[in-house]
């Protein structure tokens, strides 16, 4: 027994090595289950409130880029609004109800917040953006993220009480459902990891018209994202020889290297979706995650 | 300045400037990733026990890594170059005296091309382990070595412009210390 105690002195400062290693590898493979209950929200709160304060400087760099930004969006809404239309017949009134329901059954599907960005990365391999707001003004995972144009940026992946991680599309666990505006195919689009400029429209069909510049839109399969905000323009047509199927190129239209205010977007459906889709894979005995 | 707060604040200074300003420069390109914060480890005190730099290096690495939302990756590497740190400065070290003169590495306490052997030696390793583990995920073997092999370039070039501009008050070791 002895002998063991003195082993173990002997050799401490290496079992001390192999404890730590083994702990911070724990950390590294069991990061989606663990780690993201229990510490993940601490330390989301301290992180993130050192970048807000570090944000606080960005923002003032970039303060003029996205004042156009915004300017070009309020300017959109505008030509939206009631009073910009008039109509021709006086008999007729035209009326924009704002209520969630309406008598003919019309019902609110989405709901936009906005959200300011406090710490975005883009060298990494897995990347992830962290923005203000939290389960204390209604985020919850699975929500979607646009950009303040209107792109498609990512979805909500973990929640602490004020602020949100997104895994944005330049993330090479990020799969997201796509379709082409101009043929209506489906494609799943992920990221190779390499240029954050460039992601991949995936399993198009090849009997699709396909062309270079053509627009890529989110589909309306998607349970985060809204249908028909632009994600971006094929860059590239390319045949995957394994699959016979198309690989596409495609530009994202965000700039992720400077994101700063965006949209965070509820399906307010999404409980009722999602649970709609697990009985039927506990039914039916298929491993398919929930599409996002 | 004691040796404990003079750590602190370098411990938090090389935190920001790899969070804040390496990991925001646009990459040049998608294997060279600028690194720098690891040579805080490698500045601690010669005197500094094996067991205490563990948990130095373990600490620091899993700080970075809630910033970059990694948690461990960089905490198993930072270990691995605690671990070898004691090591390469026993390989390293003069055999006439008893010692380092100087408390804390650098080129002045060890010549340039001994220091420069150090630095190399353990960056190098805190790559390989670093990629290897990123590695895993995705990518192909090429990759892995042209990745380790350009980041360790970069770390390099970074550490001797540091070593060269920011002048580090090194005190003799005293008996009276």
């Amino acid at each position: 027994m002895r002998n063991i105690f003195l082993f173990i002195r002997r050799y401490f400062t290496f079992f001390a090595f192999l404890v730590l290693q083994g702990v911070s590898l724990w950390f590294l493979f069991s990061y989606n289950r663990f780690h993201r209950a229990k510490f993940l929200g601490i330390a989301n709160e301290f992180t993130g409130r050192v970048n807000t304060q570090f944000n606080k400087v960005e923002d003032y760099l970039y303060l003029k880029e996205e004042n156009r930004h915004l300017h070009a969006m309020n300017d959109s809404l505008l030509n939206a609004r009631i009073q910009d239309f008039m109509l021709r017949d006086t008999s007729l009134k035209y009326v924009k109800d704002s209520l969630p329901f309406d008598t003919l059954g019309h019902f609110r599907r989405y709901f936009f917040r906005p959200a300011t960005v406090v710490y975005n990365s883009v060298n990494s391999q897995k990347n992830f953006i962290q923005l203000n707001r939290g389960s204390d003004q209604g985020i919850k995972d699975n929500m979607g993220v646009l950009s303040s144009d209107g792109y498609a940026v990512g979805v909500v992946v973990a929640v602490s009480a004020n602020f949100c991680q997104v895994m944005s599309l330049l993330n090479v666990k990020s799969t997201i459902s796509a379709t082409l505006k101009k043929t209506g195919e489906f494609g799943l689009l992920e990221w190779d990891g390499k240029d954050p400029r460039y992601i991949y429209m995936r399993r198009v069909p090849k009997t699709s018209d396909v062309l270079k510049g053509d627009t890529v839109m989110t589909s309306p399969y998607s349970f985060s994202i809204p249908p028909g905000y632009i994600v971006g323009t094929i860059a590239d047509v390319k045949v995957d020889n394994a699959t016979g199927l198309y690989d596409l190129k495609v530009k994202t239209s965000v700039n992720f290297y400077r994101l700063q205010q965006v949209h965070i977007v509820e399906n307010l459906q999404y409980d009722e979706q999602a649970k709609l889709f697990e009985d039927t894979r506990i039914k039916t005995e298929e491993t398919k995650k929930v599409p996002r | 300045m004691s040796d404990l707060f003079r750590n602190i604040i370098r411990f938090a200074l090389f935190i920001l400037i790899q969070v804040y300003v390496l990991d925001k420069v646009p990459a040049l390109h998608r294997f060279i990733v600028p690194y720098l914060y690891f040579l805080f480890l490698l500045w601690l005190p010669f005197s500094i026990s094996r067991v205490a730099l563990l948990f130095v290096g373990f600490a620091l690495g899993l700080t970075l890594d809630y910033f970059t939302m990694t948690p461990g990756l960089h905490a198993a590497a930072c270990l691995l170059l605690a671990y070898l740190r004691p090591f390469v400065i026993n390989i390293l070290a003069p055999k006439d005296t008893a010692g380092f003169n100087y408390r804390e590495p650098s080129p002045k306490a060890m010549g340039w091309t001994p220091y420069s052997v150090y630095v190399l030696i353990l960056t190098a390793a805190h790559h390989t382990y670093m990629v290897f583990l990123e590695w895993l995920d995705t990518g192909r073997f090429l990759d892995f070595i042209i990745k380790v092999i350009a980041t360790t370039g970069i770390s390099m070039l970074l550490i001797f412009t540091v070593e060269l501009l920011v002048p580090r008050k090194l005190k003799f070791r005293t008996n009276t210390a």
